[in-house]
């Protein structure tokens, strides 16, 4: 073995024994660096006689070549082997749970009336609000409620202790207020809290309503049923279902119907819970009533217009099962984690 | 009101069955609620009779009767009720049998004698109250025959509601009306004959009030059996209708107020006293009515009285002291017509809600008072026997109870209903109706009978046209819409984005009552809110003056179940009196409780604070409108005097934020700090419109600062002095540390805070920054007594 296959022998050895970059960057300078091994051969070279120089010089590049591809593919090995360590210490459990908080969510109620303010934004319908604490005028008189009526009297109201003001029976009085406000032609939907002085298994004194009220020339109850049919089966994404009207008495509206929707549970063909009827009770509705136009300062000759109301309760028992009404109320967590 | 099938198709011959009929009757206005079968099926029960009766011989009040049930022997039977005589029929339970309530009869010896069944009573066969005696059966009962095959199992009972505007049907008649317009039908009125008037008796009436009493019928009846039973199927029609039979005459005047609509009343006459007069009642009049009650009398009652007393309340209930029993040989009969507005309201006031009195406030009909006196004259003389006068009949020819004339046209009746009727229909209907149509120009003219007195206007008669025509036949359409594109306010927040966020940040929505107790309202606003009239439980009395106590019960209810964090949130009104007025708020009110972040294994359990709640609060502000809120140091009733804050927008209260004051966490059993805020919806919602501002190209030079203060000054005033200090070139100002302890004075406080300061027109020098800082750290000195940390 001549003197320059010894040098690139240990060369080869030391790179191949380097167990980090830093060893063979020892190995390296050993090799190449300044007074390396190869350097000072290559420099040797320089020292011998021309004839002999060109070909010992042709002998010694090629050993130094070799050297340090030696040296850079030891280099590549290290370089990946260390990635390779890097990789597999820095491994997480990728099944971990994240780090914060957990969302909440929203009541049963509010995600109900959002869907429904929703479906009439998108009709064009403006959202109205009034106050909760009302006058008779309001939530009774210009709603053609005569006074000592029993019909005023079923509605089962709250008062104000010392005062004719009373807690909304229902969301109409923002009927009268809109339109006293905007006059006519007026589409409004009117949704919040009511009040009235019952309490059973399906009665909360507290309960949501709303109302949707359109006034304009030549509205008939045909608009009615065509906007409640596609209202229902929107908010039930049921294309099949059906409605039926049945004549009905409020006092803000003749002619007057109750609405029934075709059972949601058994499509119609009777079931337990639609009691064999295939129907269900869902809504109050009518052609809004002369005299609470003209209360309205609305010229019942010229405008027609419908109106209905409706429990958002009653949407919650029959869309999510929520049979106890007063559930709503005891925002129990775990009832109400139910609907995030 | 309930109605029976059978007795219905006595009026009707309904050419469909009980379910197609009540289906029907629900499309035309009279909602079926339920039908049910009249009778109970009562297996076990037969028809028995008593053909021996003998005393117990340990038990005075027992009796040992000997009872046949039609197979040929006699069997022993103990009975413990007073009216058994020998030859009566009773239902009979045989042994092995059970009763409706789940009881089984079995054979057993009663003090020692055997006893093979039971003789029962109403109440015992769930057909009655009536327990004191054994049901009668009349005598031409067939021995053996099972008991509820004997009352009738081919009849239901239909539950109708009839909604306020239909007096007319609270009555058998008036169903049976609408029945047969509805299927075109003929009516078969009642067969009654009048009774011819066997003595002259008249009694005197005396009508002081016209207009609230036009018709007054009343009639003279004597020598009466007052001993007499009511038969059976008058007790089963009542029944059926959901009335308990009483006595006879009693039992007369309320089958024929269920038969025709009418209700009546009938004096003992012979307390009567000179005449009857039918005037208002004087303040504090005494009375005793029918049920033993005094009830507390005004001006505004319409009161029957002769010439010594009040008789009784006119259109609610008779008096006591003149009611018939059973010595009563001699009556008087009464059927009025009250004017609603004379009884509306009263029954609800003197809490006298009785059958007449529901009938007159919704309307009876003004006529056919002489038909009602004169039906219930023939069924008590039938039942009971005696002699009648004449009908003496008080019509007041100024008060007129006759309807109005009504036009329907025919383009109002397709623009309401939405589709055409064919003329002979709308003829037809109110032809059905009794209301003959004339043709006039454009549509017709009808005049409603007497009792459709809720036939006033044009409309009414459309509702009338469209239910009988079928509401079916209204086809679904859209309306054509004319209305102009809503306004987007884009300075207006959505409140669902409020609410989203709170979401996002762990909240759980509730929705609490808007009425609560006065002593949460104290305890949590220091004051007393609004009070209602008529509460429905002595714990939701009040209107909320802030929506902290429900979220407050609501931790409670859930601390109580088991769980140990609690973020919730409330939107809606609070209700505060401001002089006359009642100011009613939307607010947004939140409650915090318990750790700060769900358990977890990245992060250590740590108790909510006041800066968490503040965080999440301040994450409402509407986005670049910050700088318009502080915080205030300020104290509130229901928070901890060193944890609350005032919220202001431009310098106005919208709000409060705080940790629950300790006193109250006692009194709520409460382990653990509680952190609450409320704020104005309108100041969470009212968003500015983005203003652009260029931005600069030049590097930013961040200075860190650390300044010692007293305790009592707040980070606030620290910040506004610096912002005030170089409103010009300070970009972002940031507190990064607060610290007390080693190397701070007792009482003082070391707040780091980090500026970043840069020009937008050029790259900010070192030495005009050591300028901006000099400035900055003097008047920080001279100003707040700060100390600056080197």
């Amino acid at each position: 073995m001549s003197d320059l296959e010894k040098i690139i022998f240990e060369v080869e050895k030391a790179s191949a024994a380097a167990s980090s970059l830093h060893e063979l960057d020892g190995v390296r300078v050993a090799a190449l660096g300044k007074k390396g091994s190869v350097t000072l051969y290559v420099k040797e070279v320089g020292k011998l006689p021309a004839e002999e120089r060109a070909k010992a010089g042709k002998a010694a590049n090629e050993a130094k070549q070799k050297a340090t591809k030696l040296i850079n593919d030891r280099k590549q090995v290290l370089i990946q082997a260390q990635l390779d360590e890097r990789l597999s210490a820095d491994r997480v459990d990728v099944t971990l749970p994240g780090r914060g908080h957990e969302p909440g969510g929203l009541h049963p109620v509010t995600r109900i009336i959002e869907r429904i303010r929703i479906l009439f934004e998108r009709q064009g319908f403006r959202i109205e609000d009034g106050p909760e604490i009302e006058d008779e005028f309001h939530n009774f008189d210009a709603l053609n409620f005569k006074p000592d009526h029993p019909a005023r009297a079923d509605m089962d109201t709250f008062y104000l202790e010392g005062s004719r003001l009373l807690l909304r029976t229902h969301t109409s009085p923002v009927q009268i207020r809109s339109m006293l406000k905007r006059g006519a032609p007026i589409r409004v939907i009117a949704i919040g809290r009511t009040y009235r002085c019952d309490s059973d298994l399906t009665h909360t004194p507290m309960f949501h309503q709303v109302e949707g009220l359109l006034v304009d020339e030549g509205v008939s109850m045909a608009h009615l049923r065509g906007i409640l049919e596609t209202f229902l089966q929107q908010i039930f994404e049921d294309e099949e279902l059906t409605l039926r009207f049945r004549p009905s008495f409020f006092p803000f509206v003749e002619p007057g119907a109750e609405v029934d929707v075709s059972c949601l549970f058994c499509h119609g063909n009777g079931c337990r819970i639609c009691k064999q009827s295939g129907w269900m009770e869902i809504l109050g509705c009518g052609m809004v009533h002369p005299n609470v136009l003209r209360a309205c300062d609305i010229d019942p000759e010229k405008f027609t217009g419908w109106a209905f109301g409706l429990g958002i309760e009653r949407l919650g028992m029959l869309r999510y099962g929520i049979n106890d009404i007063r559930m709503n109320f005891e925002n129990d967590l775990r009832f109400l984690q139910q609907f995030n | 009101m309930k109605i029976s099938e059978k007795w219905l198709r006595e009026y009707v011959d309904i050419p469909v069955d009980v379910n197609e009929l009540a289906e029907r009757l629900s499309l035309v206005g009279l909602e079926v609620a339920a039908v049910t079968p009249a009778v109970p099926h009562l297996p076990g029960i037969v028809v028995g009779k008593i053909v021996e009766i003998n005393k117990h011989p340990d038990a005075e009040k027992l009796t040992v009767c000997k009872v046949e049930v039609g197979d040929g022997e006699a069997r022993q039977i103990v009975c413990g009720a007073a009216n058994v005589y020998v030859g009566m029929k009773a239902p009979t339970i045989l042994p092995g049998n059970k009763l409706p309530d789940g009881n089984k009869i079995r054979k057993s010896k009663l003090r020692g004698v055997e006893s093979e069944g039971m003789l029962c009573s109403a109440r015992e066969l769930n057909l009655g109250d009536e327990h004191d005696s054994i049901f009668e059966l009349p005598a031409d009962a067939p021995v053996g025959e099972h008991f509820d095959k004997y009352l009738g199992q081919d009849d239901s009972i239909l539950e109708i509601d009839i909604t306020p505007n239909r007096g007319d049907c609270l009555g058998m008649l008036g169903i049976a009306r609408d029945t047969a317009a509805m299927f075109d039908l003929a009516l078969c009125r009642p067969a009654i004959e009048p009774v011819t008037a066997a003595i002259k008796d008249v009694f005197p009436v005396e009508i002081r009030e016209e207009d609230a009493c036009p018709v007054f019928a009343g009639r003279v009846i004597r020598g009466i059996n007052p001993k007499s039973k009511t038969p059976l199927w008058m007790q089963e029609r009542l029944r059926r209708a959901g009335i308990r039979p009483l006595s006879s005459i009693v039992d007369v005047t309320q089958y024929v107020m269920i038969e025709l609509g009418h209700p009546m009343h009938a004096y003992d006459l012979d307390k009567l006293s000179g005449s009857i007069i039918v005037r208002w009642a004087k303040q504090n009049e005494s009375l005793t009515l029918l049920d033993g009650t005094n009830p507390q009398l005004d001006k505004s009652v319409l009161l029957i009285s002769d010439h010594k007393r009040a008789l009784g309340l006119a259109g609610i209930m008779g008096g006591a002291d003149t009611a018939v029993n059973d010595q009563s040989e001699n009556l008087f009969l009464e059927c009025a017509f009250f004017s609603p507005s004379v009884i509306s309201g009263q029954p609800r006031k003197l809490d006298l809600n009785t059958d007449a009195a529901y009938r007159f406030e919704r309307g009876v009909d003004p006529d056919g008072q002489e038909y009602a006196i004169e039906r219930a004259t023939q069924l008590i003389l039938d039942i009971c026997g005696g002699v009648a006068g004449p009908v003496d009949c008080t019509r007041t020819p100024s008060v007129d109870t006759r309807r109005n004339d009504v036009t329907l046209r025919r383009a109002r009746l397709k623009t309401l209903l939405g589709f055409e009727v064919p003329d002979e229909k709308v003829a037809s209907v109110l032809t059905r109706l009794g209301m003959p149509p004339k043709d006039v120009a454009g549509g017709w003219r009808v005049r409603a009978p007497s009792h459709r007195f809720d036939i006033e206007i044009e409309e009414d008669l459309v509702e009338e046209i469209g239910r009988m025509y079928g509401y079916e036949n209204i086809p679904a359409e859209q309306y054509p819409t004319r209305h102009p594109m809503e306004a987007l306010p884009e300075q207006r927040r959505d409140i669902n984005v409020i609410r989203q966020q709170l979401v996002a940040r762990g909240y759980q929505e509730v929705i609490t009552y808007s009425f609560i107790s006065p002593e949460m309202n104290q305890a949590v606003t220091g004051q007393t809110g609004l009070v209602l009239a008529n509460p429905i439980s002595s714990d939701m009395t009040e209107m909320r003056r802030s929506l902290w106590p429900g979220l407050l019960n609501t931790l409670k209810y859930n601390l109580n179940r088991q769980q140990s964090r609690v973020r919730i949130f409330e939107t809606g009104l609070r209700y505060i009196e401001q002089g006359s007025d009642i100011k009613q708020e939307n607010v947004l009110a939140a409650l915090v409780y318990g750790d700060r972040y769900p358990e977890q294994w990245g992060l250590a359990a740590a108790p909510v604070d006041f800066a968490d709640a503040k965080g999440d609060l301040v994450s409402l502000f509407p986005p670049g409108s910050w700088d318009r809120f502080e915080f205030a140091p300020d104290e509130h009733p229901g928070l901890h005097p060193g944890q609350s804050a005032e919220i202001r927008c431009d310098g106005q209260g919208v709000g409060w934020l705080g940790a629950l004051h300790p006193k109250l966490l006692n009194n709520l059993e409460l382990d653990e700090p509680t952190y609450l805020y409320e704020i104005s919806l309108d100041a969470l919602q009212e968003a500015g419109l983005p203003v652009l501002e260029t931005v600069s190209r030049f590097p930013a030079i961040r200075r860190d600062l650390a300044v010692v203060v007293d305790e009592n000054v707040p980070a606030s005033a620290l910040t506004r002095l610096i912002w005030s200090c170089e409103p010009a070139l300070l970009r972002d100002l940031k507190i990064f540390d607060v610290y007390r302890g080693k190397g701070v004075d007792l009482g003082r406080k070391s707040i780091a805070l980090s500026l970043i300061l840069q020009e937008s027109s050029r790259t900010l020098n070192e030495d005009a920054v050591d300028k901006i800082m000099l400035n900055i750290t003097s008047r920080l000195t001279a100003d707040l007594g700060a100390q600056i940390r080197e």
